[in-house]
């Protein structure tokens, strides 16, 4: 039986991590991602949970204890934001090639400088060719979804790769809202146990994590790495295929909204698909034929079921909660624009940069770019690729 | 309620006066009563005293904004030396009220709201709360008259929530409960138009 209740953002993420009931968690404190351990170090205080909590001196040493933890074979989880994820850099590296599924909960918040504690996506897309899994959430009910199902990901026998949950820091992390909760046995039965193939506890099986790799093996290993990768997108689908079955909420690798006969799409991450998803609705009571795909799974990327889902569209506006600095695009852009490239596509696409540093994305913001996106399709061409939204000049 | 079943509701106040938590409780409330809610508070660089603002979503359908709220049916000043640095009105609907904490009535408090011709209320909420908590809280008085003047949901309904959430936050100290209760209720009927 699923439970109603409301709750933050971080306090479903605290939930979830309740029911799961990891092995161990290493944290260091950062806003806006601080009450997830905070939370659920009151949870191993209370008993409520059976994990080691181990408060390190640093987001470096958390990473790093939690690639311990789970090179020994222990479930493990960590918890950050920013410059916390940047202080992790190396490590991030690590968990990945190294092939250990732990996780990471991200709460996303842009990086210095100037020094920031709002919303935007440059902390994780930073990181998007780390190695990890990505998926981003809209709102508090995925990002507790999200993280139910991100184990049985990580651990699939075909990808064991860590997996990072991102969320949008204050506008969902502190944000309280409705949520449907699953109950305890219901998560604890479809996480299971964690049984590694290899640990570094396994005294019948003597193993070594992260030794030197010579020229003459470093690049199959990371061949091999890119083909788990890869694997991860079908796992993702078969994942949310069974969870479904139990909560009856489904997910794909993103969500389409109104794209059956959309002319106009936007693509998006995160929080703001959901203030979208308004202008769309207003947009269409008008009989502009406007729609939405919001990115659920980032890495691996679904490029060609992107652009498969864009291949009716008059234009698309591809938006990017980041700057890249390369005066070509943003991660986005460029994912979907290949794809398109690729695909023959017909669309004309833009690139837009919004909302860095917790800049606010209103309605309305969304109305002018489904604007911008028929006088484009009217003129048939696009004068500037790569633009900016709400930024004064 | 607007037309589409939406309560839009923008909170001023202070770092420290509990505004936030003002906001927190009605979305509880409301949630109690099966409403789809959203409650959450602006951040920078916070710090006691310090202006902040929150905000409170409530809605019979499902609700996807995830933006501040810039037309606001109701507004709540939970300081009124606001007023004299914030655009307290600033969008806010004219078919809707604002509420602020002053001792003043709402004739005296209304040249200082920027030309506002919606409806004004006015509430002493630091002397409600003097009263029946012996302190300056002034978030659980203001939080009634919000819920009295939005009519967001039946007042017994609202006390009867309240008196749960009081009963679980205060289960370590129960004797403040009754002066939490009071002050709703005194501040329901102290509410002046």
């Amino acid at each position: 039986m699923a439970r109603k209740d409301r709750l933050s953002g971080n306090e479903a993420v605290a939930e979830a991590l309740r029911q799961i009931n990891p092995d161990v968690m290493a944290a260091f404190p950062i806003t806006p991602s601080t009450e997830i351990p905070q939370y659920f170090s009151k949870y191993v205080a209370q008993g409520k949970v059976d994990s080691e909590f181990i408060p390190v001196e640093s987001e470096h040493s958390a990473m790093s204890a939690v690639i311990g933890s789970q090179a020994a074979g222990a479930r493990s989880v960590t918890a950050t934001s920013s410059a916390g994820m940047a202080l992790m850099w190396e490590e991030l590296y690590l968990a990945a090639s190294n092939r250990l599924p732990c996780c990471l909960t991200l709460v996303n918040r842009a990086l210095s400088g100037p020094i920031n504690i709002n919303c935007d996506h440059s902390d994780s897309m930073g990181a998007r060719d780390a190695g990890w899994i990505q998926i981003y959430a809209e709102n508090n009910q995925e990002v507790y979804d999200n993280l139910c199902m991100a184990y049985p990901i990580a651990e699939h026998k075909d990808v064991q790769l860590p997996i990072m949950i991102c969320q949008d820091g204050f506008i969902t992390s502190h944000a309280v809202e409705n949520i449907i909760l699953n109950e305890d046995e219901e998560v604890k039965n479809f996480v299971g146990e964690y049984n590694p193939e290899h640990c570094l506890l396994d005294p019948e099986c003597p193993t070594a994590v992260g030794p030197y790799s010579v020229t003459n093996y470093y690049f199959e290993a990371k061949r091999a790495q890119a083909e788990a990768l890869k694997n991860a997108k079908q796992v993702t689908l078969d994942v949310a295929k069974e969870y479904a079955k139990i909560t009856g909420r489904e997910y794909g690798l993103f969500e389409e909204y109104m794209m059956e006969d959309a002319e106009y799409a936007v693509v998006i991450i995160g929080s703001a698909a959901g203030t979208t998803k308004e202008a769309v609705d207003r947009l269409r009571k008008e009989g502009v034929k406007a729609g939405l795909i919001k990115i659920r799974l980032f890495r691996p990327f679904p490029g060609e079921e992107i652009a498969e889902a864009l291949k009716n569209v008059k234009a698309v506006a591809l938006m990017d909660r980041t700057e890249s600095y390369n005066d070509c695009c943003g991660p986005l852009g460029a994912e979907v624009s290949t794809a398109l490239y690729r695909a023959n596509a017909k669309a004309l696409a833009v690139n837009y940069v919004y909302g860095l540093g917790g800049r606010d994305v209103k309605v309305s913001d969304m109305v002018n770019i489904y604007n911008e996106l028929q006088k484009i399709a009217e003129e048939g061409k696009v004068e500037e690729f790569y633009r900016y939204y709400g930024v004064r000049s | 309620m607007s037309g589409n079943g939406l309560t839009e509701i923008r909170w001023h106040g202070r770092g420290g006066q509990g505004a936030k938590t003002a906001a927190l409780l009605l979305a509880d409330v409301a949630f109690k009563n099966d409403y789809y809610v959203q409650g959450f508070p602006e951040y920078g660089p916070e710090r006691m005293g310090a202006p902040i603002t929150a905000y409170n979503r409530i809605s019979r359908r499902e609700i996807h904004v995830h933006s501040n709220i810039y037309h606001p049916d109701y507004v709540a000043v939970v300081d009124e030396g606001l007023l004299d640095t914030v655009d307290v009105t600033a969008g806010l609907s004219e078919d809707g009220a604002i509420i602020i904490n002053t001792a003043k009535t709402p004739d005296e408090i209304r040249p200082k709201l920027g030309g506002y011709k919606g409806k004004v209320f006015t509430i002493d909420a630091k002397k409600v709360s003097v009263e029946c908590l012996g302190k300056n809280f002034p978030n659980s008085p203001m939080l009634s008259a919000v819920v009295k003047v939005s009519d967001i949901m039946p007042f017994d309904e609202f006390l009867a929530e309240m008196e749960n959430s009081y009963a679980h936050k205060f289960s370590s100290k129960p004797e403040v409960i009754e002066g939490n209760m009071n002050a709703l209720k005194m501040a329901y009927e102290e509410v002046k138009e």
